[in-house]
């Protein structure tokens, strides 16, 4: 009950903006096509070991995952309008069972300049294991525990195109919280995160106006990105609840300069993020680096090899009342990635990150394929090895598991 | 939009191009010849493959649908759509820039791909996934690698210009393309970039309208490998010609390709902020 209100209190706000801007546009510029498509998926997933704090159900987790896709174009190519609602019901975790507009927003593309407004999806950044400069969308960390599934961020931003780069400038209005494992669900630590009574560090909470801005550029085999972002920390610090059986997010304020770029020389791909952080705790740098080399044309058919090394090193506060915890303090990501190159886009992917100090790894296997048209067919493996205690790791020791998830593309 | 009819004009306006041509100082170095080649037939062959290159020269930029059927030896078949947005290359020291943009299969529905070819140097590529709303800088080293686990290589579609190879001339003769029978010269030609997937290539360029009717290709080891028919060529405007039936065919696997494109539209008034990385999320 509690979470089908949450549901609905997440999607009303971009819905009305939505509404008005589909009002608009459409009237505006009746001239157009619409382009529908969207997926159904079922989710299998399966724990090796019993769970290890109390209160998390034992057993494997199914889910149905919906997503719609809506596209509108104006004749001229100028006017766009996206609509992406995404839900996923789960069997197991009443946090995972939840709502999103990943994407709704309408977009102008003038001369030099293209404006969007309404909930956007953006990525920043260049490496693979981590995700360290990328901050515009909060991340939907109740879906995987890779970071890479985002909830929709209102905004609107402003890009120009010029001939030394393009600046996009940002204006967020509307803070998502992130979202976590409940009582119930697996993948979490001893205390679940009680996302009804997050703490803001400003008075307007969820309400405050972020900024952000990036330059990025392309010259000869350089890629390079500056970003600035100013406002709510999408990563929350964590601090007891009053009666002390959970944990409540913390949402502080942050000023954050960031620098990503890529070096691709052949087969090689050379890579590097970094970022200095004002706000939690003492002011900090992080940073993200590595290569990737790739053997092409390893079969007859085609099929390639990738290679991928990284090094995570990470300054932030350790007590994760102050900051965010992180587990890329000083880790290395070793991984492989097999790609058939055939129709059905088979691929392989392997790797672990180890940290560097303890020793502890964590592990993923992924393969996908396509059948036919529309399925789409993923298996994905999680675990962990030799964790120490005092690694960030501990807490999820026990749950190592497999996903299978079918896929139907409309 | 322009129609595949005989402009009356192009005669005459090719012998004003070629007019202008020889009393322009700055076209000469065109025509001077380039350093690798040492006989006639080289001569020839790099002449018949200019004059062919130089007939599609003022396209500006064109915008086309295209149906991709693939067809493995037991002739199961799959298909793909595709959008191609072009942009001729300022000069014949660079490449064209284009972006493919995937509209099925539903799963990778808006992936798009920008290239920027470069002459002997690898071309710049990026791709866009939208799941993760994410443009990697890719590499372009794997030439040779499968186009959607197509029969054509990434090379096939990167590598038409005419400075990315030797040429020779090797014949002329008669070949039926398309249920056309055409007067070609078979002019051989060796690619000088790197990481090719093949020896050399054989192409037909007839004898009328200067266009590539088919190509073989062989591979590393000098065997024929694949062939390539262009059929169904179209006249766009003044002497701007497009095939819209290619069948890939691979001799060794029995798998085959067919690239289907739609009418081409041209001068659309795309320009080189078109063909940017941030633009590539746009695309569907």
């Amino acid at each position: 009950m509690n979470s089908t209100l949450r549901l609905l209190r997440s999607l009303a706000m971009p819905l009305l903006i939505l509404a008005a801007v589909l009002f608009g546009a459409t009237a505006a510029h009746a001239r157009g096509e619409w382009d529908t498509g969207g997926s159904a998926g079922t989710e299998a997933r399966v724990f090796a070991e019993a769970p290890a704090w109390p209160g998390q159900e034992d057993g494997a987790q199914f889910s149905i995952i919906l997503e719609g896709d809506f596209r509108w174009r104006s004749e001229d190519r100028r006017h766009h309008v996206v609509l992406v609602p995404w839900a996923r019901i789960d069997s197991l975790d009443g946090e995972r069972t939840h709502a999103d507009l990943r994407e709704g927003f309408y977009r102008y593309i003038g001369d030099g300049f293209t404006v969007e407004t309404g909930v956007i999806k953006v990525f920043w950044g260049v490496a693979e294991s981590r995700h360290l400069v990328d901050i515009v969308n909060q991340t939907d960390l109740v879906e995987d525990s890779d970071g890479e599934d985002k909830l929709g961020q209102p905004a609107l931003r402003v890009t120009h195109q010029t001939g030394w780069g393009r600046l996009e400038g940002y204006i967020l209005p509307g803070f998502r919280e992130r979202t976590f494992p409940g009582l119930d669900g697996r993948l979490r630590g001893p205390l679940p995160v009680d996302t009804d009574a997050p703490v803001y560090e400003h008075a307007d909470e969820e309400r405050h106006v972020d900024i952000a801005a990036r330059w990025s550029h392309f010259l000869g085999d350089w890629d390079v990105g500056l970003a600035a972002f100013h406002g709510t920390s999408r990563a929350p610090a964590f601090r007891r609840t009053p009666d002390g059986q959970a944990l409540q997010p913390y949402y502080a304020i942050i000023s954050q300069l960031s620098a990503d770029v890529q070096l691709t020389r052949g087969a090689w791909l050379w890579k590097g993020e970094a970022l200095v952080r004002e706000g939690q705790g003492h002011t900090f740098g992080a940073f993200t680096g590595g290569l990737e080399y790739t053997f092409y044309g390893i079969t007859r058919s085609g099929a390639d090899f990738g290679v991928l090394i990284e090094y995570h090193h990470d300054g932030r506060d350790s007590d994760p009342a102050i900051a965010p915890p992180t587990t890329f303090n000083n880790d290395v990501f070793l991984g492989g990635r097999f790609a058939m190159n055939d129709f059905n886009d088979t691929s392989l992917l392997g790797g672990a990150i180890v940290d560097t100090e303890n020793g502890s790894i964590a592990g993923l296997i992924e393969a996908e394929r396509r059948f036919g048209s529309h399925i789409f067919l993923e298996v994905e493996g999680r675990f962990t090895l030799d964790v120490d205690p005092q690694d960030g790791l501990f807490a999820v020791r026990r749950d190592d598991a497999l996903t299978l998830r079918l896929t139907r593309h409309f | 939009m322009k129609t595949a009819t005989i402009n009356p004009w192009r005669k005459p306006l090719l012998a004003l191009a070629a007019i202008a041509a020889l009393a322009a100082p700055a076209l000469s170095q065109d025509m001077a010849l380039p350093d690798w080649v040492d006989n006639d037939s080289e001569r020839r062959g790099y002449e018949i493959a200019m004059r062919s290159d130089n007939s599609d020269n003022g396209f500006a930029d064109s915008r086309v649908e295209a149906t991709m059927v693939l067809r493995n030896a037991a002739g199961q078949e799959t298909s793909r759509e595709l959008s191609f947005q072009t942009l001729e290359r300022a000069d014949n020291t660079v490449g064209d820039k284009s972006i493919v943009v995937f509209n099925t299969p539903a799963d990778v529905e808006g992936t798009a791909l920008l290239s920027h070819a470069r002459i002997l140097e690898p071309d710049d590529q990026w791709l866009y996934l939208p799941a993760l709303a994410r443009v990697r800088r890719i590499s372009s080293a794997n030439k040779s690698g499968p186009f959607v686990g197509s029969e054509f290589a990434f090379e096939d579609f990167t590598a038409v210009e005419l400075n990315k190879y030797e040429h020779n001339y090797l014949d002329t003769a008669q070949i039926s393309v398309g249920g056309e029978t055409l007067t070609v010269d078979v002019v051989e030609r060796f690619p000088r970039y790197g990481n090719s997937g093949y020896s050399r290539q054989v192409s037909y360029i007839d004898q009328e309208v200067y266009q590539i009717r088919r190509i073989e290709f062989f591979d590393r080891r000098g065997d024929l490998l694949k062939t390539l028919d262009l059929a169904d060529y179209r006249e766009y405007g003044d002497g701007i010609w497009r095939s819209h039936a290619l069948t890939m065919t691979n001799h060794q696997t029995g798998k085959s390709t067919e690239l289907n494109y739609g009418e081409f539209e041209f001068g659309v008034g795309l320009s080189d902020n078109d063909f940017v990385r941030g633009v590539l999320e746009r695309q569907y």
